[in-house]
């Protein structure tokens, strides 16, 4: 049995301790926000917050995160108005999206850590991939979340 | 026509809407009233109108990240003279529009067509809803139609200024029929058209709550993932089920054709571990000894061959070749690309059987709906009428997705348990090792200069493979692959004013399948004659900008955008001590694009690409700042490519299988891109693809002016580019 705490909901759930924290997500909780891209901690398609540090969530066993904060995309904000996600709004960010929920979380982390990143911050966080080439505007939108001084 | 679409467009948006799809359906059948108030009226195919004005705009194209479900909507809500507060958009179903003898025409996406190949049709529909909309009002008025005009979702009767809107229009306008004849705005009179509108997307994707089809959840879901033989060509010898069967919430391992072994589970992250697990045995064929070596030496021998099929020939090159006073060549080479998408290969099938004949759904990341809705009937051995297709939101497409290996591989699984909805993902590493690849292909490019360094002659010949051969193998004998030619047709090509051009290719066929990569083979034709070109320019010691303005007299719109390009980037000013330029340009999928690149390279041979100005003139720009992102976008496919992605071939498989060795840009190494739109007017060409191909020469070309060295084989993170 894992018990795990997601959005601030504790689930129990009868699972191979050893299972990454993102399928239990996808699959045994059902939030699909948090996505699949590469399952080996490479590309951030996956990230989340544990205890409020980014983390990517393919590659850690969800009995290692017990008694842990975890928070998904889905549980950012209440309303969806996150200043990174305000400022993705106002930027457009999303191409296809399907990187998007691990860019948002990765983003959020960072500011909160940094609430004033520079542009040297924010290469060195940001290193999820997005293919269909949203870079320019990640990185503007991360500066207008900072600007907007919530973050 | 037959309403059979107003029923299947109610279920489509109650699942889509809602999430929760309906298991049971039937046929379409023809309806005889118009779609309820509570689901708006269809006016004509393309716009369904609510009672609060709320227009819907109807999409065949599929949407993968490129904007284009706001672009179409943008085109016909601007010629119904909508209110684009209140426009939506919504997929076409693929079974409605087979039910429907394709009333919407063409569902394929690929190519950069979405606006250019339906702008005709889709304006032609949002015309035909406001006529039919007008009538009404002044048929309700009892004034004549011509007296009448539209903005803004109203209609208003000029001389005495009543007004009506569409929602309360709407329903009687259904009924109409839809004019046969109706004339679309002239540029002037747009009103949406040309606008940086918002995309019409965006919202869902900011919080996780966009379904993807990765994300499909259907009531008592099954998950399922595939292995298929790693040796293209080879076949699935044997497998030993016990141990797999025996692992957590494994319910099934069967074979689904004789290269391809599949296990459902509960969970997709179970179906996987236990594949994982499972001793499986294959027949590899003789094609398990190919390798990139012996693939390289298979090109290398068709670039001085003499079996090649010319693609453009103007005057006589290879006369004209011998003649000249100076006589440059080099050769260039580029590998397999998958496309990587980050959404992996996946579709959900559900097989029921029931008196009446069979049916199958499929849930599915398509590009080509009409395509998947044949692929998905060939599979299950069903009529056409018997599939319903639910498209998704692509994450990401870039060709790879047009087409359907992945489709029928679900179907397969389903049919085999008939009544339990089955959704197959595919991992990462065998969406990696089976692709359909952007075509390996070197060049070998000789050219003619004479006594003043002026270009006289070009000898362009492509070895390598056919796209067509491999996706088409049955057409007709001789047929010449023109894909393989992108760029260097006469209506393409930038230089026509060269005397004597000869471009040939001469085929050279692997067995490693190969597809449409965005931007397909203008990535590789570009690299070779654009780098190839500042090659000419540095031996006739020339200046690579003029050089090229030099033999574009026949080519004035290549001219245009290429000045354009070199007036916002000040071609001809100088640059901080240690940045370089590089220019180029090129024409594809209907657009003309140019760019130049800032570098600066390190002594010890670190690149940085300081700043990208990119110029595309696309006829009309029907959103600017959807335009702006997908240039920005392309640089990243292009550049990500020149740097890094490459698949080689081993023991007859592709090597790489994750992102840790096919590597693509991130964010850190994103140059600053500038977007210049130049849009002349006339014509309609695609954004999407045209400039990820001027993006590696002007890095190229760049690297060049830093280094003095020719970079001609790609990716870079092969070459030492240090210098002095």
């Amino acid at each position: 049995m894992v018990s795990l705490s997601i959005n601030g909901q504790t689930h129990r759930l009868d699972i191979d301790p050893e299972t990454p924290l993102l399928w239990v997500i996808r699959e045994w909780i059902g939030l699909t926000g948090t996505k699949y891209g590469c399952g080996i901690a490479q590309c951030g398609a996956c990230s989340v917050h544990i205890d409020g540090v980014v983390q990517r969530s393919c590659s850690i066993p969800a009995s290692s995160v017990e008694g842990m904060k975890i928070t998904t995309i889905e549980g950012l904000s209440d309303t969806g108005t996150h200043p990174v996600q305000v400022a993705w709004l106002a930027h457009e960010v999303p191409q296809c999206g399907y990187c998007q929920s691990g860019q948002i979380m990765a983003a959020a982390a960072l500011l909160a850590e940094k609430p004033k990143p520079t542009d040297a911050d924010i290469d060195e966080a940001m290193t999820n991939i997005c293919r269909c080439g949203t870079y320019g505007r990640i990185r503007a939108a991360i500066h207008t979340a900072a600007n907007a001084g919530k973050a | 026509m037959t309403r059979t679409f107003a029923l299947d467009r109610r279920a489509f948006l109650a699942t889509g809407a809602a999430g929760i799809f309906s298991l049971t359906w039937s046929v379409p059948m023809p309806a005889k009233a118009a779609a309820s108030a509570e689901t708006g009226n269809a006016v004509g195919i393309w716009a369904v109108i609510h009672p609060d004005d709320t227009v819907v705009v109807r999409i065949a194209r599929t949407e993968m990240g490129q904007g284009t479900m706001t672009g179409l909507a943008q085109l016909v809500a601007d010629e119904l003279d909508a209110d684009w507060k209140h426009v939506r958009a919504e997929y076409v179903p693929p079974h409605e529009n087979q039910a429907n003898r394709r009333a919407w025409g063409d569902m394929s996406t690929g190519g950069s067509r979405g606006i250019r190949a339906s702008v005709d049709y889709v304006r032609k529909g949002g015309a035909s809803a406001r006529a039919m909309l007008i009538q009404v009002a002044a048929a309700r008025w009892n004034v004549p139609a011509q007296d009448c005009t539209a903005a803004a979702s109203v209609v208003t009767h000029k001389p005495t200024g009543r007004t009506c809107r569409y929602g309360e229009l709407a329903a009687e306008a259904a009924a109409l029929p839809v004019p046969a004849d109706v004339t679309v705005k002239k540029p002037s009179e747009w009103v949406i058209i040309g606008r940086g509108v918002k995309r019409l997307d965006t919202a869902p994707k900011l919080a996780g709550q966009l379904k993807f089809a990765i994300d499909i959840q259907v009531p008592g879901m099954l998950n399922a993932t595939v292995m298929q033989c790693p040796v293209f060509g080879g076949k699935l010898k044997s497998f030993d089920e016990k141990a797999a069967l025996a692992m957590p919430g494994v319910r099934h391992v069967f074979a689904i054709d004789d290269q391809t072994v599949a296990v459902v589970a509960d969970k997709f992250y179970q179906a996987k571990q236990a594949l994982l697990a499972m001793p499986i045995e294959w027949d590899e064929g003789a094609n398990a000894k190919v390798t990139s070596a012996t693939i390289a030496a298979h090109l290398t021998e068709g670039l001085g061959a003499n079996d090649a099929v010319t693609g453009m020939k103007q005057g006589d090159a290879k006369a004209a070749l011998a003649k000249a006073a100076r006589v440059v060549t080099a050769d260039y080479a580029t590998p397999f690309l998958n496309h990587a998408t980050l959404e992996p290969m996946n579709a959900t099938a559900l097989y029921t059987k029931q008196s009446g004949g069979d049916i199958i759904e499929v849930w599915a990341p398509t590009q080509n709906g009409d395509a998947t809705l044949a692929a998905a009937a060939d599979a299950a051995g069903l009529p056409l009428s018997a599939v319903r297709v639910n498209k998704t939101i692509l994450g990401g497409g870039f060709g790879r997705r047009g087409q359907q290996d992945y489709v029928r591989q679900a179907v397969l699984i389903a049919k085999q348990l008939p009544g339990i909805p089955v959704k197959m993902i595919w991992t990462r590493e065998e969406d990696m090792r089976h692709g359909y690849y952007r075509p390996i292909t070197m060049a070998r490019m000789t050219g003619g200069l004479d006594e003043h360094g002026n270009l006289t002659s070009l000898h362009a010949r492509i070895s390598g493979q056919s796209i067509l051969a491999y996706l088409a193998p049955n057409r007709p004998a001789g047929s010449i692959d023109m894909v393989q030619f992108q760029g260097w047709i006469a209506s393409e090509f930038g230089y026509m004013a060269i005397p004597d051009i000869l471009v040939d290719h001469a085929v050279r066929n692997t067995h490693v399948p190969v597809g449409f990569w965005r931007g397909v083979n203008t990535n590789q034709n570009t690299i070779y004659m654009e780098c190839f070109i500042d090659e000419l320019a540095h031996a006739a010691g020339r200046d690579p900008l003029d050089f090229r303005r030099a033999i574009m007299g026949k080519n004035p719109k290549h001219l245009a955008v290429l000045n354009a390009v070199a007036e916002k980037a000040r071609w001809d000013s100088p640059l901080p001590k240690g940045v370089y330029r590089g220019i180029c340009q090129n024409c594809g999928f209907g657009s003309y694009v140019a760019a130049v690149a800032e570098v600066s390279v390190s002594e010890k041979g670190e690149l940085k690409i300081l700043r990208i100005v990119a110029a595309t003139d696309p006829g009309y720009a029907v959103n600017p700042d959807q335009i702006d992102a997908q240039v920005a976008g392309s640089f990243v496919y292009g550049l990500s490519a020149l740097l890094t992605s490459e698949n080689t071939v081993e023991n007859g498989r592709i090597a790489e299988g994750n992102f840790d060795n096919y590597e693509v840009m991130r964010l850190a190494q994103m140059p600053k891109v500038e977007t210049v739109i130049v849009p002349s007017g006339g014509f309609w060409g695609g954004v999407g693809e045209p400039t990820i191909a001027v993006a590696a020469p002007a890095v190229l070309n760049a690297i060049f002016a830093a280094t003095g060295k020719r970079i001609r084989t790609m990716p870079l993170k092969h070459h030492d580019l240090s210098h002095a």
